[in-house]
């Protein structure tokens, strides 16, 4: 299989890999699926015949993203997304893994889902999928489910999705079993309860809109009780979405005495605030919801100090039914896997992040969390490499995107970089011509 | 007497769809036109011919009789078509949305919708799909801008003047589109605003509207000019807001001896329906110092003023 792989060698390229720190003009050779070698002036000579050359002069060559935390329809809701429509929008976004979430009907809470879901990516998808599995029992939030099994089976962490366990004794068990298995807990912090019928960010904004809100405590109050549980149980613990700056302060405390806690924050919580909101747009209606712009401005900080670890995408699809409606009424969530790359070029555009802070946070430390391949240019690894074009301008048109669902909040959005390759396993999954 | 031949200002916006986002003049000119349909109000021969062959909609889905035929009597004066359409009867209930049942009724050709729905931002949704002029008749906890406007009329009545008053707004604040609507407006006009909840029934956020916040009707209520009553709804009044009726008409509910913290000449209103009992005390409700009937009045005025602005927008107006 792997021979029918043409090499590939991307030449003049500047070169980042986050997982070395690197950072430099050179050549990258990709054969058998493989990254063969990656160092200044391998040239044309000293390449297998047959290679496809490429100049890169003037662009970025970087791990293909890693993205943690997407839902995908399949099974159960094919018709908002399936594995190979989620698949072409990371593909056409730079992202070579999706982690796709266990809500799903059924729910992925039984090996032979994780089986289904794996197979069906085999067949059907374009880039890798690794499924988490469920935490709970048909995600009810009451029994664990077959941890051993499942992870045995393929799942590569364990989340009730969007959904929180409310039952604290539920998690801690959990947790202590998990450990046994060397299994990641990913966990939705949004206390449900608290929550109630809040439909964004609580405070003067949502007050003037008439909605009811969101506290921060809903979310901060359940993380610092899991954080609690997690140094109690002693499994490893990964926060799905943060969104504000107080959750800063429970993960900072966490993260000095327990090295097993972790955190990923959303992509349209480093980009969007709860302002954009406006007039009652629901593409922005998100749980978490959009918070302030000092929460955002505090999450880009922690990413580039390490204190967050991963973005995500939260990718979820809604389609019109679901979103065209009124505000409180319309489903929760945005599709982010195909943009998630360059709204986060904003942020390295004007200069807030890094662009070796984003990309090690979308795929280097994904890939580390989850002990996945990727998320590297190391030579001996797998080829999932993207190309990306730093500075050129366009205009997005959710009617473009690759997704089965258009609900983006950056529709019509100015943007700068865009994926001109994607290269999953030594095979190139998408180019922008 | 025929008003409608005199120059009249026109709203810059096709709808009116909120008290924000209008201007001092606009809401002046306003609360003029309707003085104007006041007058007409109480003659014998009320009809107008403003609206002639108009079609106007009352689209409900959240049940109101007061507000509704208000409207349906203000529609008919200006010589409106008017048809009534509340949820109870239509397809709403058969699982048709929203924006569809817009774009049916936009294919009748009305020329003017007055929406409530339960939602807030629902009418404006539902503005953005249809070719007429909307009124928002109350959305959700957000607007309700007629409400507002009849409000500030009756106390320009009673007081000539708004601004300089100290209006105070007490009650279930949170929930409330007529509080929201009245502090915008209010503050426009230049009132000093108060308002007076238990704090479970205050919006986050609330002391940056331009009001000054108090959790006690004492102090809320002293050297008031206007006391404007809300109503609490009865899901809210047994543990979930606040413990009890009891404890709150205790603590928030007006009677005789709270309207006395209030200036001697203090005038109370309420947008109706009451809970006596609850809110109220019927000796005030019913009392002098009460606005509560002339509020009613003053609500087909106020949307006969609307009405008609809004008409001077209309496609071949």
């Amino acid at each position: 299989m792997l021979s029918d792989r043409r090499p590939i060698l991307l030449t003049n390229a500047r070169i980042i890999d986050p997982s070395r720190n690197l950072d430099s003009i050179g050549d990258l050779l990709i054969a058998d699926g493989l990254i063969r070698d990656s160092k200044r002036g391998i040239g044309a000579a000293g390449v297998p015949e047959g290679t496809e050359i490429v100049d890169c002069r003037d662009k970025v060559v970087a791990p293909g993203l890693i993205d943690l935390r997407a839902f995908v329809g399949e099974p159960g809701a094919e018709y908002r997304e399936t594995l190979a429509s989620a698949s072409q929008a990371a593909a056409a976004g730079g992202v070579t893994t999706i982690v796709c979430q266990p809500d799903t009907n059924p729910p992925i809470d039984e090996p032979p889902v994780v089986d289904f879901v794996l197979r069906r990516a085999r067949d059907t998808a374009i880039v890798h999928v690794h499924p988490m599995a469920a935490l709970t029992k048909g995600l009810r939030g009451e029994e664990m489910t077959e941890i051993g099994l499942l992870k045995a089976a393929g799942a590569v962490a364990f989340t009730d999705g969007a959904k929180s366990v409310t039952n604290a004794q539920v998690i801690r068990r959990a947790l202590t079993y998990a450990r046994d298995f060397d299994a990641l807990i990913v966990h939705h912090t949004e206390d449900p309860n608290l929550v109630g019928e809040g439909v964004m960010n609580e405070g003067e904004f949502a007050a003037r809109l008439g909605l009811s809100g969101v506290p921060k405590a809903a979310e901060v109050v359940m993380l610092e009780r899991d954080v609690r549980l997690a140094a109690l149980a002693g499994g490893r613990y990964h926060a799905a979405s943060i969104t504000c700056a107080e959750s800063l302060e429970v993960l900072r405390r966490a993260k000095e005495a327990n090295p097993n806690i972790t955190a990923s924050v959303s992509i349209n919580h480093i980009t969007l605030n709860e302002v954009d909101v406006g007039s009652y747009r629901t593409f922005c209606k998100l749980a978490p919801p959009l918070r302030e712009e000092t929460d955002r401005a505090a999450m880009v900080e922690a990413l580039t100090s390490g204190l967050v670890d991963a973005v995500v995408s939260d990718h979820d699809p809604q389609d019109v039914e679901t979103k065209r409606l009124p505000f409180a009424e319309a489903s929760p969530g945005a599709i982010g896997i195909e943009t998630m790359l360059v709204a986060g070029l904003r942020l390295v555009h004007n200069g807030e992040i890094s662009l070796m802070s984003l990309l090690k946070a979308t795929s280097t430390r994904p890939a580390e969390l989850l002990g996945l391949p990727g998320g590297t240019l190391r030579a001996g690894s797998v080829a999932d490499v993207i190309v990306v074009d730093l500075d050129v301008p366009w205009v997005l048109d959710r009617a473009q995107l690759k997704s089965k669902c258009k609900n983006t909040p950056f529709d019509e959005a100015r943007l700068q970089g865009r994926v001109v390759r994607t290269i999953v396993a030594g095979r190139t999954a998408y180019e922008y011509v | 007497m025929n008003i409608a031949q005199k120059p009249t200002f026109v709203l810059r916006q096709r709808h009116l769809l909120g008290i924000e986002g209008l201007s001092r003049e606009e809401i002046t000119g306003l609360l003029d036109r309707a003085e104007e349909f006041v007058e007409l109000n109480r003659q014998i021969e009320k009809k107008q011919s403003t609206l002639r062959g108009r079609t106007q909609i009352n689209l409900f889905f959240e049940a109101s009789t007061r507000t509704q035929s208000s409207f349906e009597i203000a529609g008919k004066r200006l010589g409106a078509d008017v048809m009534n359409m509340s949820v109870g009867s239509s397809s709403m209930r058969k699982g048709e949305t929203l924006l569809d049942t817009a774009i049916t009724l936009n294919a009748m050709h009305p020329d003017i919708l007055v929406v409530r729905h339960h939602a807030s931002g629902a009418v404006d949704l539902l503005a953005r799909k249809v070719d007429c002029s909307v009124i928002n008749a109350g959305d959700g906890a957000h607007e309700h801008p007629t409400q507002a406007l009849l409000d500030a009329l009756t106390i320009r009545r009673n007081k000539g003047t708004i601004e300089g008053l100290t209006i105070t707004i007490c009650g279930d604040i949170l929930h409330s589109r007529v509080a929201r609507s009245n502090i915008i407006l209010l503050n426009t006009l230049g009132a000093r605003v108060r308002v007076v909840a238990p704090s479970t029934l205050l919006p986050s956020g609330i002391e940056r509207f331009g009001v000054d916040v108090f959790r006690d009707m004492r102090e809320g209520l002293h050297n008031s000019d206007i006391v404007m009553m809300l109503r609490l709804q009865r899901e809210r009044m047994n543990g979930s807001f606040v413990p009890s009726s009891a404890e709150y008409f205790h603590y928030f509910g007006l009677d005789e001896r709270k309207l006395g913290y209030a200036k001697p000449d203090a005038l109370v209103m309420h947008p109706g329906p009451m809970n006596r009992g609850v809110e109220i005390d019927s000796s005030v409700a019913d009392g002098t110092q009460s606005l509560i009937r002339e509020q009613v009045e003053m609500g087909v005025a106020v949307r006969m003023a609307a009405l008609d602005a809004l008409s001077r927008n209309l496609r071949n107006a």
